[in-house]
């Protein structure tokens, strides 16, 4: 028998894949946070300009490339869920919000405190800081939308709909945010993005703990989407109830 | 298509409501702002694009929940979804009766309000045009945001915290037009974004509209 | 034991207290409400395997 991927979208399978695959992602997650903030926190030098602040990097780089790439993960499985009609991708979709809601506070904040001694502020119109906060805007208005609509297939329909268009403007709007920043300050000089130049004393770490906050994700979304594939199961099973 | 531009044009002045309370809106913020601020020309001229923008859209939030909800209690928007015209049509004729009654009046007395806020005399000229290519935006995507929440009951809050995401472009290019003209800086890069964003959602953006109102009508 | 975070350890530390706060809040959610859903779901299974024998 021929197997395709779409196996995974049958819920029985899901569960069974995932009650193996749970426990390895949970303690990878572990396993790689632990190793790489321990790293980080007690074993990298300081940087001759930023001094120690330069360990925030390992929460901030990967929180904010997680809070995109889960966004990005929505937008597939919302697709998924419009063409083929699968349960368990609208259900993904809906246990990632809350978790990409996260990832990007976390990056807004350990953002806000790198940037008070920095930039002598706890918050800079910075390009980069306000997409941030736009795009927790659409992850509010997602899970709202989700929470706010009762029947379930109607609410994944919207929430996929609603999830394609605001790809599209939160792009316009990572755009537009950098073209009326420009006038205020030159953005690039602030820019928190040290990747490009970032030394391999802190590049190893910081790697570690992408893999970390990579594996963290897939761990509460498989546990996430668990629970609600069981939502709906209760919810099945109470309606034959009443209606025995 | 016309009989129904027609009739939602008619049944928005009958209801009241919507036509001048938009425009009341705005009245206060530009009113209200001052009162708050403080006072001085120059700080006024100097938020004057951006309050009046602000102002505009919040204006406009206002009464987006009323394209759909009228149709949908009394069950003409089903009629409607099974009509002869596309409901693609449909919803761009919405938007576009919306913007007759809030984008357009609001467009035409907002010089009076830049008065109001000493707005400088080179941003005059700049305010109008950008309020009217940027108005139409805010009537399309508010109509899909009123799609999106057609069937609930209490969605006016939900419907804000939808929408207003998805305004950042327009009041973005819209307020910085207005901005960099009364600094007496080139003007054609924001015009030319914000009429892009304007023609771009205008096409694409009821195809979506039409979408959510199917799904909630099913 | 702590490194010396020189001048900007409230900061550091911050970030750092913060970031974990916020992803073990999240953590705990899911496993608790993963928890209460996987009871009642037992609840409602038990209450129907009983009704229907």
């Amino acid at each position: 028998m021929a197997m395709s991927i779409w196996e995974y979208a049958n819920p029985k399978k899901f569960m069974e894949t995932s009650s193996i695959a749970l426990p390895w992602a949970a303690g990878g997650a572990l396993l790689c946070l632990i190793v790489g903030l321990v790293w980080g926190f007690f074993f990298t030098p300081d940087d001759y300009k930023q001094g120690s602040t330069v360990k925030i990097i390992y929460l901030h780089v990967p929180s904010a490339l997680m809070a995109i790439n889960a966004w990005l993960m929505m937008l597939a499985a919302s697709l998924i869920w419009l063409v083929r009609r699968h349960h368990v991708s609208a259900l993904a979709a809906k246990a990632a919000g809350p978790v990409g809601l996260t990832f990007t506070l976390v990056a807004l904040v350990t953002g806000a405190v790198w940037g008070q001694p920095m930039w002598g502020t706890w918050w800079a119109w910075d390009p980069r800081l306000t997409s941030f906060l736009i795009l927790a805007l659409f992850y509010l208005g997602y899970i709202a939308l989700w929470q706010a609509v009762e029947n379930p297939d109607t609410a994944a329909d919207l929430t996929s709909v609603l999830c394609i268009v605001g790809s599209v403007f939160a792009v316009l709007s990572r755009y537009a945010v950098n073209f009326w920043n420009q006038g205020l300050h030159q953005g690039a000089s602030l820019s928190l993005d040290k990747e490009e130049n970032v030394a391999d004393v802190f590049y190893f770490p910081l790697l570690v703990c992408i893999g970390g906050f990579v594996l963290l994700f897939l761990t509460l979304v498989l546990l996430r989407t668990r629970t609600e594939i069981r939502v709906r199961r209760v919810q099945a099973l109470l309606a034959r109830e009443r209606m025995a | 298509m016309i009989a129904l531009l027609l009739r939602d044009l008619r049944l928005a002045l009958r209801a009241g409501g919507g036509f001048g309370l938009g425009l009341a809106f705005f009245l206060l913020v530009a009113v209200l702002v001052p009162l708050g601020v403080g006072p001085e020309p120059a700080t006024l001229a100097k938020i004057a694009p951006g309050i009046l923008w602000v102002g505009a859209l919040l204006a406009c939030l206002l009464s987006l929940d009323r394209i759909f909800a009228l149709d949908h209690e009394d069950g003409s928007l089903d009629l409607l979804a099974t009509a002869p015209i596309p409901l693609e049509g449909v919803v761009a004729v919405k938007a576009c009766a919306h913007w007759i009654v809030t984008g357009l009046p609001l467009t035409l007395v907002s010089p009076l309000l830049g008065l109001l806020m000493n707005l400088p005399a080179e941003g005059y000229p700049l305010l109008l045009a950008s309020l009217a290519i940027g108005t139409p935006a805010l009537s399309v995507i508010g109509t899909f945001g009123a799609a999106l929440t057609v069937g609930l009951k209490r969605g006016g809050l939900l419907l804000s915290l939808l929408v207003l995401p998805l305004y950042v472009p327009t009041l973005v290019f819209g307020a910085e037009a207005v901005r960099r003209g009364a600094l007496g800086m080139d003007v054609a890069t924001p015009f030319l974004l914000l009429g892009g964003i304007t023609a771009g959602v205008a096409a694409l953006l009821p195809f979506a509209s039409a979408a959510a109102v199917r799904i909630n009508l099913r | 034991m702590i490194p010396d975070l020189g001048k900007y350890a409230v900061s550091v530390l911050t970030a750092y207290g913060a970031s974990i706060a916020l992803l073990a809040g999240l953590v705990a959610l899911s496993l608790w409400r993963g928890a209460r859903v996987r009871r009642m779901l037992r609840e409602v299974e038990q209450r129907q395997g009983r009704s229907d024998g």
